[in-house]
């Protein structure tokens, strides 16, 4: 299938007082149609970075080094700012995790999700606009959109603020939604609302979603796919039936069992990772993840181990895997 | 040390006072106890009162009614003074461990200070040897103890604060969100520490969280607070398997599961709508304006909780 944006090699480092911080360090993945695929990672993975990059809105000490980020036959690094506010709301659109922070104080709701259809286009008339912003209401299932249509932003709950945000984002109907730890400021419960929200939303537009997050259990409620992150660097990609059932690189595995699931049995300890998470002013020269890597050997430490197919649609980063790579009893994945 | 429970608390009720005659039922009539050594874990949504009913047990704020006590003895009403001694028995670890620790003492000067406060040392100088082995129990070392709050990821930070809570070894430990603004990878760390020091010193805690599966992980038993109010409380694993009140159930359902095919094969129905304010709290059971099976006598009466068996006290007019 025809992917709807491709990333080749992305670098990102942003220009510091104490150096320079490698935030994204050669990532590559790419989005399918109509496909949700998540991005996991902790804080300083780079997993922010990097969409922050499709949309062009890094912090201006930040640069893009080098690397490609295809999309509708353009490379979005090249495209100029008049091109880029041209894509941004129209084909590809973001929710982030705070949406006070997202929305003006002082325009109502409605105005707001006005405004993001006028932008592109100029000459709908007033009466259309209004009734695109309700119909988006209701579809976003914002209880009484009329009511809400006049409201400031303060006057809504967290959960409501954060569809208004989605029906802002999908007012134009873009091919690509990035979404940034959107319900990490929410209650469980609101959270299962906008997951099940989005999940709709996906089936009926057809919208392929980039889902950010560090929380697992919402990958496998809502993705197809996952990409795993760690230290700026895509450490292991599968669907995600298989990144449960069959994962394949330490990182990925110290992930799953960190956390408690509801059946854990409570005199068995839980198997945190050890340490934390490298300083990427001063990314280590191997492979990011050996530091705190219960099987790493000398070499990786040494060097990077290249990003190879381990299955179908699966791959991993990691010496272990390797043909070469010694079968004892300190390999995980060739015992 | 004749008494079984650590800490009882009976009706406890927190009202903040807010603009012109408004109140906020922040906490409403919430009674339960922690036998020494375990752990009750208490879970809800933001603005159900759980984080409020921790800060007034351990007296940040001053109860509006009801009674705690501690170790057999009645500390609600005592004065700042008088309480000082029973400030001791218990201690807090935060939520946020960025904004919890000062910013301009040392690690030693931060772990040390409950020392100094409680006069248990007289100088300084004479804390380190407890500073010291502290430190490393938590997963530290001799030479952090010079640096200060801001050299420390967020992890570390939170070791600091759990550090400077058990300094004292104290006999019940209140845990407000310890593990919320921390790292998936580190969170573990954490919980992992807080266990163990139970089993060596025998604490009890206050564990609150809104992470389900982490407090079924460390709680004996788990209370679930909605808008103020205790509305089901039994053994951990029994609200697990089977919860008995609409909004617990709800709760559970809206767990994200690690595991893509039980989350799919999970049930279709989540809870409907938004908490209301705690200003003007709904009539009769509060849950009653998001409850799926609420009746009319739920608008009109508010249920008590009670005992459906084997402990297990649920506040819900299907019971």
């Amino acid at each position: 299938m025809e992917p709807v944006l491709k990333i080749e090699n992305l670098k990102t480092s942003f220009m510091t007082s104490n150096g320079e911080v490698q935030a994204v360090r050669g990532v590559s993945f790419s989005v399918e149609k109509g496909e949700i695929l998540g991005i996991v990672g902790e804080s300083g993975s780079g997993k922010s970075v990097t969409s922050m990059s499709i949309l062009q809105l890094l912090a201006d000490t930040a640069r893009i080094k080098d690397g490609r980020i295809l999309f509708d036959g353009e490379d979005l690094t090249k495209v100029s700012k008049k091109k880029m506010r041209e894509i941004r709301g129209e084909k590809i659109s973001m929710i982030f995790q705070d949406p006070m922070s997202s929305l003006n104080p002082l325009i109502t709701a409605g105005k707001q999700v006005e405004e993001m259809i006028k932008e592109h286009h100029p000459n709908k008339s007033k009466a259309e606009l209004k009734q695109e912003v309700l119909e988006l209401f209701e579809k976003v299932r914002i209880p009484e959109p009329e009511k809400r249509y006049r409201s400031y932003p303060h006057e809504f709950s967290g959960g409501m603020r954060q569809r208004v945000m989605i029906a802002m984002a999908l007012a134009n109907k873009p091919e690509l939604l990035i979404a940034d730890e959107p319900t990490t400021a929410l209650d469980v419960t609101i959270q299962d609302q906008i997951l099940r929200q989005l999940r709709e939303l996906e089936k009926e537009y057809g919208t392929s979603i980039i889902f950010i997050t560090h929380d697992l259990g919402v990958v496998a409620e809502l993705c197809d796919r996952v990409v795993v992150m760690y230290g700026g660097l895509v450490m292991e990609e599968a669907l995600i039936e298989d990144i449960f059932e069959k994962p394949s690189h330490p990182y990925t595995m110290g992930l799953l069992a960190s956390i408690p699931d509801l059946e854990q049995d409570k005199s068995e300890k839980l198997m945190p990772i050890a340490g934390s998470p490298p300083d990427m002013t001063n990314p280590p020269k191997g492979c990011p993840f050996a530091p705190r890597c219960p099987y790493a050997r000398n070499i990786c430490a040494q060097e990077l181990p290249e990003f190879v197919e381990v299955g179908d649609r699966h791959k991993s980063r990691c010496f272990l895997l390797y043909e070469e790579a010694p079968a004892d009893e300190n390999n995980p994945f060739r015992k | 040390m004749s008494n079984q429970n650590i800490l009882e608390v009976k009706n406890l009720t927190k009202h903040f006072k807010v603009g012109h005659r408004q109140i906020v039922h922040a906490v409403d009539d919430v009674s339960f106890t922690i036998p020494r050594g375990k752990t009750l874990g208490i879970v809800g949504e933001s603005g159900c009162g759980k984080s409020s009913c921790a800060r007034t047990v351990i007296r940040m704020y001053d109860p509006t009614k009801g009674q705690i006590i501690l170790d057999g003895v009645d500390i609600t009403n005592l004065k700042q003074k008088e309480l000082k001694p029973y400030r001791k028995k218990m201690q807090m670890i935060f939520q946020d461990p960025y904004a919890s620790l000062n910013a301009r003492m040392t690690v030693r000067d931060i772990i040390a200070e409950p020392l100094l406060a409680h006069k248990i040392v007289k100088k300084k100088e004479d804390a380190n040897e407890f500073v010291y082995p502290m430190l490393e129990r938590v997963g530290l070392t001799k030479e952090h103890a010079n640096r200060y709050a801001h050299e420390f990821s967020g992890g570390q930070r939170q070791r600091v604060g759990i550090a400077r809570a058990l300094i004292l070894h104290p006999e019940l430990i209140i845990c407000d969100e310890p593990i919320s603004a921390l790292d998936v990878s580190i969170q573990a760390q954490v919980i992992n520490l807080l266990k163990e020091f139970q089993e060596e010193k025998g604490g009890a805690y206050l564990f609150i969280a809104h992470d389900l599966s982490m407090v079924r992980y460390v709680s004996d038993e788990v209370g679930v607070m909605y808008l103020g109010q205790m509305v089901e409380l039994c053994e951990a694993d029994e609200i697990y398997r089977s919860p008995l009140h609409p909004y617990t159930r709800g709760l559970l359902g809206s767990i994200p599961i690690a595991n893509p095919k039980l989350a799919k094969a999970k049930e279709k129905s989540s809870i409907k709508g938004d908490i209301p304010s705690p200003i003007n709290p709904p009539d009769g059971c509060r849950f009653h304006t998001r409850c799926p099976y609420a009746k009319p006598e739920c608008a009109k009466v508010a249920p008590q909780m009670k005992d459906v068996g084997g402990g297990h006290m649920v506040a819900c007019h299907l019971y």
